[in-house]
């Protein structure tokens, strides 16, 4: 029986709720396994589950330097989608769909996956033609998208000026109703426990201080709970990727560490039931469960691994939200919080074997890095068991930006606070 | 965040445009080093730290500044003018036009 179920809710409820087991175990470091994962994030948890799952390889251990959870996998705005034109992209981030689509029933975990669809809004005839394009580049490689008129987008999000009279028209907007969002915290707390219960150690408190080397090649690494060998070292750190990536020696990469906010004002009563992209300068907005609006826009645009902001972004985001929901500028703002993203030089991923012998690396997720959880997980799950990338994968390699193969989907050049 | 331009004095963060990563010296344009143009365009050190970094006063005086700031804390430095320090550097010779390499 699943352990998560109405009969052992009612079963619990009648007990006093004594007999919950704790979701992972706190077990003592081992000292060698088949696989460290550096990073208790969502994309190290996901990549320990899917190596126990669909590899049988159980010999794991995730190691997190807080508390899991403490990173950027809840720093984010819970934004799951897959609208994407270059097919590299669109493919990889259709398979994390397909995955969405079954995460709560595969790990009998509600990860509350709500697919409310996501709205790009088009405010001038060229940028609706580039969006119907993405769209037709969407359905071509099995993803879903709709086309919508000003008279369909005002039915469906009653709060906007559809009017000629707008400071932004509206012309249209591209409507992916697949998409939606997931609570970030349970995806994280699910896969802990998937992972957990196929044998994987989840070692919180146990920073890397260093990696152990033999010659070219990684053994393991050091940590605040001592040394621990390994056959293989994988690294899904997000912003950190600079930093882990300097105790290896290797001191130069393609990515730039910034900072991201984002916002969540009071609770209110249903105001958007989907999630909203402003085309005419970048915010996305959605509605949480709980009520509040939780919403984001640029990053700051300067190096930074201080996991908070500066305000001309507070102010920026700001404006933009009143300017496309006029209705909602009186609404106070009840938190807002930074994280650290690792922008590469063409704004796509990097999952692959190396750069050193006994190495993976995972990193360069921009801010999209949420969405992509259970794909990235799956296929450097892939990648560390089979020495090889999954063909989905293949692209996201860290050498492509010296082969000339980048992976550019908004076409900005090697300018990653562009991306 | 304030940055002290050496011309207007504290102004506010928002009166600048940032450049990036000053680390990367840029190698002779008449190179063709694959390597070392590579390495210019896509590898960076991401310092977490004290991080030098060229900012313009684009709000204001318009003058390039090299800035060194602490990536940690947002914590600024020191703050230069960007042609004082292209000035100290050591010339390059110059191929003339037409010569040959």
């Amino acid at each position: 029986m699943a352990e998560y179920s109405a009969l052992a809710l009612l079963k619990n409820a009648l007990t006093g709720n004594r007999d919950w087991k704790p979701a992972w175990r706190k077990p003592e470091p081992k000292p060698e396994y088949d696989v460290v994962v550096v990073g208790g994030g969502g994309h190290g948890l996901a990549t320990a589950y899917y190596l126990a799952r669909e590899h049988g390889i159980t010999n794991v251990a995730v190691v997190e330097k807080g508390w899991l959870g403490s990173g950027n996998v809840g720093r984010n705005t819970t934004i799951v989608r897959s609208n994407y034109m270059l097919p590299a992209n669109v493919r990889f981030y259709e398979h994390s769909m397909k995955l969405w689509e079954n995460l709560s029933h595969e790990l009998n975990y509600n990860v509350m996956f709500s697919q409310r669809g996501i709205l790009n809004l088009a405010h001038t005839p060229s940028q609706a033609d580039d969006f119907i394009r993405r769209g037709n580049a969407m359905l071509h490689d099995g993803a879903d998208a709709v086309w919508l008129t000003p008279a369909e987008i005002a039915k469906k999000v009653p709060g906007l000026d559809v009017s000629a009279k707008a400071r932004f028209p509206i012309v249209g907007g591209l409507l992916q109703p697949r998409a939606g969002t997931a609570r970030h915290d349970a995806v994280a707390w699910g896969y802990a426990r998937g992972a957990d219960r196929l044998g994987v150690d989840i070692l919180e408190n146990c920073e890397v201080t260093g990696f152990l080397r033999e010659g070219e090649r990684v053994t393991g690494v050091a940590t605040a709970r001592g040394e621990i060998r390994a056959k293989k070292v994988a690294i899904a750190v997000a912003g950190s990727t600079g930093r882990v990536m300097k105790l290896a020696g290797i001191d130069r990469l393609p990515i730039e560490s910034h900072v991201l906010q984002a916002f969540v004002s009071e609770s209110l009563k249903p105001v958007i039931d989907t999630v909203v992209t402003f085309g005419a300068g970048h915010l996305y907005v959605s509605q949480s469960d709980k009520g509040g609006l939780v919403f984001g826009g640029d990053i700051d645009g300067y190096n930074s691994y201080a996991q908070r902001g500066n305000l001309p972004v507070v102010e920026e985001v700001m404006s933009e939200m009143a300017s496309l929901f006029p209705g909602l500028a009186p609404v106070r703002l009840l938190r807002s919080w930074g994280g650290i993203m690792d922008m590469s030089m063409d704004g796509s991923p990097i999952i692959t074997t190396g750069p050193l012998p006994g190495m993976f690396l995972n990193s360069g997720w921009c801010y999209g890095g949420f969405k992509a959880t259970p794909a990235s997980g799956w296929c450097f799950a892939w990648t560390i068991a089979k020495d090889a990338p999954h063909p989905l994968n293949a692209a996201f390699t860290l050498d492509r930006f010296h082969r000339g193969a980048v992976i550019d989907e908004k076409g900005q050049g090697a300018t990653p606070r562009l991306h | 965040m304030l940055i002290p331009c050496p011309y207007c004095g504290p102004r506010d963060v928002s009166e600048f445009t940032y450049q990036g990563d000053a680390n990367r010296p840029r190698p002779d344009p008449l190179s063709t080093d694959r390597q070392a143009w590579d390495g210019y365009v896509y590898d960076r050190l991401n310092t977490a730290g004290d991080h030098r970094e060229y900012w313009q006063h684009s709000g204001g005086c318009r003058a390039h500044l090299v800035v060194v700031r602490s990536t940690l804390t947002h914590a600024i430095v020191s703050a230069g003018f960007a042609r004082d320090e292209a000035a100290a550097k050591p010339k390059k010779t110059r191929r003339k036009a037409g010569a040959k390499p």
